[in-house]
């Protein structure tokens, strides 16, 4: 898919005119948005984040939302329970959910796919569980509201654009990441486990550093959650979170780089417009989900991708899928 | 080189290799024949790790490597094709192969270069050396079966083995195909002097390129020599060849 994000054709024009949008949107859009923006883009790289294990590792990653939540909560109780400066709690959140999930991964990567899959969601719950009963410290189901952030990230417009430059960090370290050796031959893993393990790889350290790696950005998006609503509760580690960004990854497309982007924009925008029925919610993913299955098993990038027809365009970005 | 001792192995009591021993010494080619069902698929997991023995030991250069984890097998020069294509689908052909050279030159765990820096020369030849080198941007799913097994062998060569193991190499070929090869193992054989274990049923290849013979029948040993030797040899005919 790099060829239609980054390279051949109309691509480069259609990011800068995106990127200068952007850049602009806060002194055109009303604050509103602007908040739907930075809510779009942490959800971009939380939903970027799984689908390098999911989309490209293949692996049955099915409670991601904990290592978002485990990364947002660090930097909460460390904004409010500790003196320790700001920026140690931006670079534990990531930290912390990295080591949550090597910890949990190391006992996920010895079993089979579907088992590992079930023994993500179980200790996932658990942690969950304990997020939603220790009042005393996470402060139980109704969450830590109100967090104060320093001044740098005072104010919708200027954490916007942090949030932005963040976005833009992320995106190019998980482009190289997915170009990389590492990435090929997470990729070859997906493909074929047994003939990986026949041409001398490790599977499953390499399955291992690809969920450390993965549940780093998830705590990254997690404390940028922290910055554009000021407030943690324990739905971010609910398996109803993890179900949406596995949606978002499908709709936008497992196989392709920049498709969870899209999903992202997608289901935030409907949960945003459409969610005020919240009691609805679960119901319309179920929906989606089964739309996704039946009518776009490639999701929409994948959709465009074949609909565009542009024969060498479409050879170039299955090159390297 | 390598030393399989009285190898066994049970699938819920059902002993598919019961008692198969084998030698292959360096620069050798040797072929294993036997009926469908012989167990000559499972013997070779045996030896790279795919499965695990019940009994019996495999030795290697000297070291015992019964039991390994098969990337540590493969580490150690033992390299495979398999008989039903084992390929990576969604990646293209010079991705296949490149995977299995970045494993052997220890590169998989690089994160931040472009992949398209790594060995790019060294795929190339290999594709060329397999006849691949004018598809290799093609979707490896989409290859014909004939390319599929070619690729197959491309990947395993990709590991710059000590040993190669081939299970059925033609399988399935049309007659233009399996000469090309052919002449592939021969030539595999003689430039780099590799050493070759496969297993056959197209019995014209197999007396045609091997230079000692395994024949297995129901998990066991039942003969291995030149051959000459094995196609004189009354069991086999009884065994094999004369089944046919
Ligand atoms: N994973 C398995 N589980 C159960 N039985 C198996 C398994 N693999 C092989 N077998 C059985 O073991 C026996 C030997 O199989 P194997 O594939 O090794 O034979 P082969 O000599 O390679 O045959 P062919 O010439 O058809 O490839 C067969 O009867 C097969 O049904
Ligand atoms: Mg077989």
């Amino acid at each position: 898919m790099r060829a239609i994000d980054f390279q051949k054709g109309r691509t480069p024009i259609f990011n800068s005119i995106l990127l200068a949008f952007l850049i602009l949107a806060p002194a055109v859009l009303p604050a509103f948005y602007i908040y739907i923006f930075s809510v779009i883009f942490v959800t971009a790289i939380l939903a970027m984040s799984l689908n390098l294990v999911v989309g490209h590792g293949g692996l049955y990653q099915f409670h991601h939302g904990v290592f978002y939540g485990i990364g947002a909560y660090t930097l909460a109780l460390i904004l409010t329970k500790t003196d320790l400066p700001p920026w140690v709690g931006f670079i534990a959140g990531p930290v912390c959910a990295a080591l949550a999930g090597w910890l949990i991964g190391l006992f996920c990567v010895r079993l089979s796919r579907l088992y590992f899959g079930m023994l993500q969601i179980s200790l996932g719950s658990l942690i969950w569980a304990v997020t939603f009963r220790w009042y005393a410290l996470t402060g139980g189901d109704d969450g830590i509201h109100g967090i104060e952030l320093p001044g740098i990230l005072s104010g919708i417009t200027r954490s916007y654009y942090v949030i932005l430059i963040v976005l833009s960090v992320c995106l190019i370290a998980l482009y190289r990441i997915y170009k990389s050796p590492f990435g090929i031959t997470l990729r070859a893993i997906r493909d074929n486990p047994e003939r990986c393990a026949a041409v001398g790889i490790n599977v499953r350290r390499h399955q291992l550093l690809a969920i450390v790696i993965a549940t780093f950005f998830a705590g990254v998006a997690g404390v940028f959650f922290v910055v554009v609503e000021r407030s943690v509760f324990p739905d971010l580690m609910f398996w109803v979170l993890s179900l949406e960004i596995m949606i978002m990854c499908l709709l936008g497309g497992w196989f392709t780089f920049s498709g969870p982007i899209l999903g992202a924009a997608i289901m935030v925008s409907l949960r945003t417009f459409a969610g005020v029925y919240t009691e609805y919610w679960t119901l319309i993913l179920g929906v989606i989900l089964i739309l996704l299955i039946f009518f776009l098993p490639e999701g929409v990038m994948g959709f465009i991708a074949l609909k565009l027809k542009r024969r060498e365009l479409l050879l170039e970005a299955k090159k390297d899928i | 080189m390598l030393r399989v001792e009285n190898a066994q192995k049970d699938f819920d009591g059902f002993k598919a290799v019961n008692g198969a021993s084998l030698s292959v010494e360096k620069g050798e080619i040797v072929a294993v024949i036997g009926p469908n069902g012989a167990g000559k698929t499972t013997l070779f997991n045996l030896i790279t790790g795919q499965l695990k023995p019940n009994g019996g030991t495999i030795t290697f250069l000297g070291e015992d490597i019964t039991s390994m984890p098969s990337h540590r097998i493969c580490k150690k020069g033992i390299a495979r094709s398999f008989q039903i294509a084992n390929i990576f689908h969604r990646l293209s052909v010079f991705r296949n192969v490149q995977v299995s050279v970045l494993s052997q030159k220890n590169r998989n765990l690089n994160l931040f270069l472009s992949s398209d820096s790594f060995f790019v020369k060294e795929t190339q030849s290999i594709l060329k050396n397999a006849g691949l080198a004018d598809k290799h941007q093609e979707i490896a799913g989409s290859l014909s079966h004939g390319d599929r097994r070619l690729l197959e062998i491309a990947i395993a060569l990709g590991n710059e083995p000590r040993l190669l193991i081939l299970d059925e190499p033609t399988a399935g070929m049309s007659p233009e195909e399996t000469a090309t090869t052919i002449s592939l193992i021969k030539r595999l054989a003689e430039t780099r002097g590799l050493t070759i274990l496969f297993c056959e049923h197209d019995m014209d290849v197999v007396f045609g390129v091997s230079h000692r013979i395994m024949v297995m029948e129901q998990g066991r040993t039942l003969v291995q020599g030149k051959p000459d030797e094995v196609k004189n040899n009354l069991e086999v005919q009884r065994a094999y060849l004369g089944t046919e």
